[in-house]
């Protein structure tokens, strides 16, 4: 029997969805996958599982997860402090946090190259302790980090604000302390919201390629990151070798990408109202 | 536990929201806070609980001052509108909240906290939702659930804030009911907010009736019912016709019409402007004078569905009147909307507030 609702057109809109996100999204990422198929198993495997090729992805995705870890601490209390306190500039600091999205990500990355440099601003406090952050891996995590952060506030803020101080309240009342009442009652609310701006953080690091490109150094081996890796083959003209890395790259990001939103899911359940 | 408010005093801005309000709740009683939205009484309720701080003023517990004392060490259960239950945690977890969190000293270890959350969920009658989430309850039983949850920590005091205002007309009954025999079996001090009167005149053992951050009056649900302090509590405790007149020589007068004033409850002296307040029942209709106070009017519409008659009538001097007729008196009257009747207070239940 068909099912009547209350919003008409759901054949149109998903005629419309599939549509859309087979021109946009996969015609393009399937056009990859073919041109990988002119390569034999053999040359596949040997662009793949090469030395140099293995090396960035472990760095890729290293540092990637390591600057979405750190965006959603520091995103998390930019979005608490936002949300909670009543400061002044509050609203432009607010409008501060969607910068990263706006810059052209070279700015971004020779800035921060700049700033993190061994006598750049920031680096030469760093130098005396024998910590270096331009040229390292450490630096390739910072540059991730600033292009990630404001996917874990903006995720974060609605939440946050709709969360209503009851719970709170309720909590203390059940002589619950602030930290418990954090940790059993806000902390699990919000845990949603975290993993998809931690999803869209990672996603959108190991994506990245102009700021990461100034900051990294580009050492084969030591500070190459697959996009990197991907332009300097298309730069020698190998595209079957690119395409190749970037298959490989697209189904661990896709499964990654699906566990993540599996386990939001698994966190979301509970909270959906019926 | 007892509870004692002194001179509480509680502005918000220009707004003040209590003022000067005292106030002893004795120990084993269920007392309802009655107003409007806007009277202070859910600011009160959150000034037992701490989760407001007054201005001014004190707040005992059992004798003790207890004003700066912080939410938690209050021992105080809190219920409130929206039921505010975690909504990550099942019905186990919401109701074992409280005593998981108590510091490792005193924590009862799982088995036990296990026994004690089946018991109180028995109580409330909802052991067999205890591994459901609360979204998938519904409104009467999620906020049984909040109850169990507040009586977990063995609470000394039990404040609700109108724990049945998000409830259907039929739930908020039967839960009524089953607060009260919960009540009568745990005997716990207990202050409740609700707008509803009828709420407050059934469940509570006193009612405090507050308008615009004052309480108007302080009495049994007999006290306040029947004898109203002032024509707020008068006309907000059930329907009533307020008549403004005035008052010369100990009669109260309505247009023309004198009322004699010797027989009526309330302390109206002098001379004056007053309210004549009549509850709708109190008022007879009659279809000529006969000799005794009555007061002209025209019958505007009738409405028969129901146990009584509701007739809408307006006074000679323009002021609408509702009374409430038996279905045989007014099969008696055969009146219709137009028709020319008179009024007669029963006036040994007439109440006049000098203004």
């Amino acid at each position: 029997m068909k099912r009547h609702r209350v919003l008409p057109g759901f054949g149109l809109t998903i005629g419309w969805t599939m549509f859309y996100l087979s021109i946009v999204v996969l015609v393009p990422l399937s056009t990859i996958f073919l041109k990988a198929t002119s390569l034999s198993w053999t040359e596949f495997c040997v662009d793949v599982l090469a030395p140099r090729t293995i090396a960035a992805y472990k760095l890729s995705f290293g540092a990637s997860t390591a600057g979405a870890f750190v965006d959603s601490i520091f995103g998390f209390v930019v979005a608490w402090t936002l949300v909670r306190y009543e400061f002044p500039l509050r609203r432009l600091v607010d409008v501060l946090i969607d910068l990263p999205f706006a810059l052209p990500t070279s700015v971004a990355g020779i800035t921060l190259t700049a700033l993190y440099a061994e006598n750049g601003w920031l680096g030469r406090w760093f130098t005396p302790f024998g910590l270096k952050v331009a040229f390292t891996p450490l630096g390739i995590t910072v540059a991730m980090a600033f292009v990630g952060l404001p996917f874990i506030v903006r995720t974060i803020q609605p939440v946050l604000e709709d969360l209503e101080p009851e719970y709170e309240e309720a909590a203390a009342t059940l002589g619950a302390g602030r930290l418990q009442t954090f940790r059993r009652v806000i902390f699990p609310t919000l845990l949603p919201a975290l993993l998809t701006g931690f999803a869209l953080a990672f996603a959108r690091a190991l994506g990245e390629y102009g700021s990461v490109v100034f900051i990294s150094g580009n050492m084969p081996f030591r500070t190459e990151v697959v996009p990197l890796l991907i332009m300097s083959k298309l730069e020698q003209f190998d595209y079957p070798g690119a395409t190749a890395i970037a298959v490989v790259m697209l189904a661990i990001s896709f499964t990654i990408l699906l566990g993540i939103n599996g386990l939001q899911k698994w966190a979301g359940r509970r909270l959906m109202a019926s | 536990m007892s509870i004692e408010l002194r001179n509480i005093r509680k502005t918000f801005g220009d707004f003040v929201a209590l003022d000067n309000i005292n106030l002893r709740v004795a120990t084993g009683e269920l007392l309802a806070l009655l107003g409007l939205s806007g009277s202070g009484k859910t600011t009160l309720l959150r000034i037992i609980a701490g989760l407001e701080t007054p201005d001014a003023g004190e707040v005992l517990f059992h004798g003790a001052d207890a004003t700066t004392r912080s939410v938690r060490d209050r021992n105080v259960g809190f219920v409130f509108q929206h039921y505010a239950l975690f909504k990550h945690m099942t019905v186990f977890d919401n109701v074992a909240f409280g005593l998981r969190v108590k510091p490792r000293v005193e924590r009862p270890v799982e088995a036990e906290i296990a026994r004690r959350v089946h018991k109180l969920l028995t109580l409330v009658q909802l052991d067999f939702l205890a591994d459901r989430y609360p979204s998938q309850l519904s409104g009467g039983q999620r906020q049984r659930v909040a109850l169990a949850r507040t009586l977990a920590v063995e609470p000394k005091v039990l404040l609700l804030d109108e724990p049945f205002g998000a409830l259907d007309a039929k739930v908020r009954q039967e839960l009524r009911r089953w607060l009260k025999r919960l009540h009568e079996e745990i005997k716990i001090t207990s202050v409740f907010v609700t707008h509803d009167q009828e709420e407050a005149l059934e469940l509570a053992n006193r009612v405090v009736v507050m308008n615009n951050g004052r309480i108007e009056q302080i009495g049994t649900p007999e006290e306040v019912y029947h004898r109203p302090a002032t024509a707020f509590v008068h006309n907000f405790l059930g329907n009533v016709n307020l008549f403004h007149g005035r008052i010369e020589n100990g009669k109260v007068y309505l247009g023309d019409t004198a009322v004699d004033v010797d027989r009526a409850h309330a302390s109206a002296s002098g001379n004056g402007k007053a309210v004549l307040a009549l509850r709708p029942h109190l008022i007879e209709i009659i279809t000529r004078p006969n000799g005794k106070p009555s007061f002209p009017a025209t019958v505007i519409s009738v409405n028969p569905a129901g146990p009584q008659v509701k007739v809408e009538l307006v006074a000679e001097w323009g002021d609408a009147v509702q009374v409430d007729v038996g279905h045989e008196r007014f099969d008696e009257l055969a009146i219709a909307p137009g028709a020319r009747v008179f009024l007669r207070p029963k006036e040994e239940k007439l109440f006049v507030y000098q203004i």
